[in-house]
């Protein structure tokens, strides 16, 4: 029988029993539906989580002095100093895999402006950590220069945060005189907005000021002062962080003299770490997601194969009487084969739409990022094909093993 | 009217093993058809009708003996084989009809052609027509099966039979759910396609409609015990215009709708 026959026949029958066949459809439309939206939902969460932290500048790199052992006691990290000035400028030209280094002093304090005050951190940066590094660009204003690092100009660039905060008015910032502690820093741009960081910090309640300028000036320390706090780096590409990371090791271990046998007195963080970590929790609950909904296609496949079987109970005689003109056992076959068929695959064609549909939904309603993959769409269309063959094929086989004879006197 | 033999058993035998005992339902029945007879086979239950039909129908296959349809050995053929000689030769008419419910007069009758894979859409709607209009249906294409009455419900079943041209329409207690009316309008169709020069073999337990066909075989326990030609075949539509009041089937004008007297 050609395969149009087949169709028209299959069609036919589930005509006669619309509703039974919108009902067993329904458990593909929900399963496929289902497994759509849901994995979109944990791709969209991936996929915040990761342009999360690429805001963060995906390619930076964090080196931080490492707690080393004292007679016998481990300090805390931010006691220790291990990291020098010496070190920056040795991995500024040692390490080929870095397009950016620089030092990094950090404190805490009120700023204050006019009646106005607020307590925020002050950043001490070389010009490369805002191009470069954050890839964090000015809203307004100029940035501040290698020259002004040189001589600890008072100068600062302002987060949004401090600026909604210190210029409640709606006044610009630039060009006035704020205080940090006592130190007074001329405002001469104000950075973009960059929301919270993955970890939900506002990465907008932040001043940027010439490293040297917070590090004498503000944190008070001697000219001499070798130690810096962190080193903030910056890899060539996303794709080299790692190759990075390793250098920056071996540069450091080298500088600070250690012994293979040595423990690092320093720590080397990539964004890299950060987004596998975030990714593979994602990953995970997108895996259970899908799951979940697969469970739920798998319920919706015995939907199908249950209706078949009653089917080929109902209509014995039918069978019967096809058998008896001349139908062959394949045709019948292919007969219930081709009604699971359908009613699975157009069960599975509302199924996208309608989990398309309610990814799309969830964003509008709840917000959520969402993510529609193709990826998602094929397999799941793939599978509940495949299940109406698999669930279809019992019953049919049934159906077509029956012996003409008592089908057609079947009662 | 050609010699040529459509049927030809020889010394048929079924056994079925219900247990430990085997029953034997057919005991070495042997006759031939020609072409063009309108015989009918009678017997009371249990006499091996309805094995001998299963047999003469291609849908159950003797354990011994030979049986040769249209010349072509049945014992010889596989499942998929028999279904296409089914296809191709033979009509089934059943007592309960067995159309497909919710299914349009034209696609019920449509249905064997579409197991015969060469045809054509087109071939197989003009062909299904045809058989309708030869039943007196044409007007009636498209009326499903609880549209119908019982008897037209069983000249759709007669034009499924017709469709694919087969060597041989086989009855199974055609008449056995239809009023006398409708009976007789039936046997007089049949007559008439029997007229036309088809081979009818027609299974049945009552005398009166054995009496409208040319030769009537008696069987009993197994064995045909009578097989006679009837030398005086009584004319079903002289019988129907008979009865008191007439018209539920001429030939000459379409049917009348004999609705009331479904009695299925």
């Amino acid at each position: 029988m050609s395969l149009f026959n087949l169709l028209r026949i299959a069609l036919k029958a589930l005509q006669r029993n619309k509703l039974r066949a919108f009902l067993t459809m329904l458990g593909i439309i929900i399963g496929v539906g289902a497994v759509i939206a849901m994995v979109a939902i944990g791709q969209g969460s991936k996929q915040s989580i990761q342009s999360a932290l690429s805001g963060m500048g995906s390619n930076m790199i964090i080196i931080r002095p490492n707690s080393n052992i004292s007679a016998g006691a481990r300090l805390d990290a931010t006691t220790v100093q291990t990291l020098t000035l010496e070190d920056v400028k040795a991995l500024q030209k040692e390490a080929p895999d870095l397009s950016a280094v620089t030092p990094m002093a950090n404190a805490k304090g009120q700023a204050i402006y006019g009646n106005n005050n607020w307590p925020t951190t002050i950043q001490g940066v070389d010009p490369d950590y805002l191009s470069v590094i954050r890839q964090w660009a000015l809203q307004d204003g100029i940035p501040f220069t290698d020259r002004d690092v040189q001589v600890q100009a008072k100068v600062c660039l302002l987060g949004q945060t401090v600026i909604s905060n210190l210029f409640p008015n709606g006044e610009s910032p630039i060009g006035k005189y704020i205080r940090f502690g006592n130190v007074p820093l001329l405002v001469i741009g104000t950075l973009t907005t960059k929301g919270e960081s993955a970890f939900g910090q506002d990465q907008d309640d932040v001043i940027i000021a010439p490293f040297t300028t917070v590090q004498r000036r503000i944190l008070a320390q001697a000219n001499s002062t070798i130690f810096v706090q962190n080193i903030y780096a910056s890899a060539v590409s996303e794709n080299v962080t790692t190759a990075a990371s390793d250098e920056i090791s071996n540069i450091l271990r080298t500088t600070h003299r250690l012994k293979p046998t040595d423990e690092d007195d320093f720590a080397v963080r990539t964004m890299q770490e950060l987004i596998n970590t975030f990714s593979s929790t994602s990953q995970l609950l997108t895996i259970l997601l899908a799951v979940i909904a697969g469970i739920s296609l798998l319920v919706g496949g015995i939907g199908i194969m249950n209706i078949m079987y009653v089917s080929v109970t109902e209509r014995t005689r039918e069978i019967g009487l096809r058998m008896s003109i001349g139908a062959r056992g394949v045709d019948i076959l292919l007969q219930f084969l081709t009604e699971a068929i359908l009613i699975s695959i157009t069960g599975g064609l509302i199924g996208v739409v309608l989990g398309i549909t309610s990814a799309r939904l969830v964003t509008l309603f709840l917000n959520w990022p969402t993510l529609v993959t193709e990826s998602s769409i094929v397999l799941s269309f793939l599978v509940c094909a495949i299940t109406g063959v698999f669930f279809g094929y019992y019953p049919a086989q049934k159906a077509s093993r029956l012996d003409p004879i008592e089908a057609l006197r079947y009662e | 009217m050609s010699t040529q033999k459509i049927l030809e058993l020889h010394d048929i035998k079924r056994e079925f093993r219900m247990g430990s005992e085997i029953v034997r339902a057919l005991k070495g029945v042997s006759f031939d058809v020609s072409a063009g007879e309108f015989l009918t086979i009678m017997g009371s239950s249990g006499s091996g009708k309805t094995t001998l039909l299963n047999t003469l129908g291609c849908l159950d296959k003797p354990s011994e003996g030979t049986y040769l349809l249209d010349g072509v050995d049945v014992r010889k053929l596989g499942r998929n084989d028999l279904a296409k000689l089914r296809n191709h030769k033979i009509g089934f008419v059943f007592q309960a009809y067995n159309l497909l419910p919710r299914t349009s007069a034209l696609e019920n009758v449509e249905l064997p052609l579409l197991y015969n894979p060469a045809m054509s859409a087109k071939e197989r709607k003009e062909r299904a027509i045809k058989a309708l209009e030869a039943v007196n249906l044409g007007d009636r294409l498209d009326h499903t099966p609880s549209q119908l009455s019982g008897g037209q419900q069983q000249r759709v079943a007669i034009a499924r039979a017709l469709v694919n041209e087969p060597v041989m329409i086989l009855a199974d207690e055609a008449t056995g759910n239809l009023d006398s009316r409708s009976s007789y309008s039936i046997m007089a169709l049949i007559q008439e396609l029997n007229a036309q020069g088809r081979t009818i073999v027609f299974v049945t337990h009552e005398p009166d409609i054995a009496a409208f066909s040319s030769r009537t075989i008696m069987l009993k326990d197994g064995r045909v015990v009578k097989d006679s030609l009837n030398e005086n075949k009584k004319s079903a539509r002289e019988v129907l215009a008979s009865l008191p009041s007439s018209d539920d089937y001429a030939p000459t004008t379409p049917a009348t709708d004999d609705k009331t007297d479904d009695h299925h």
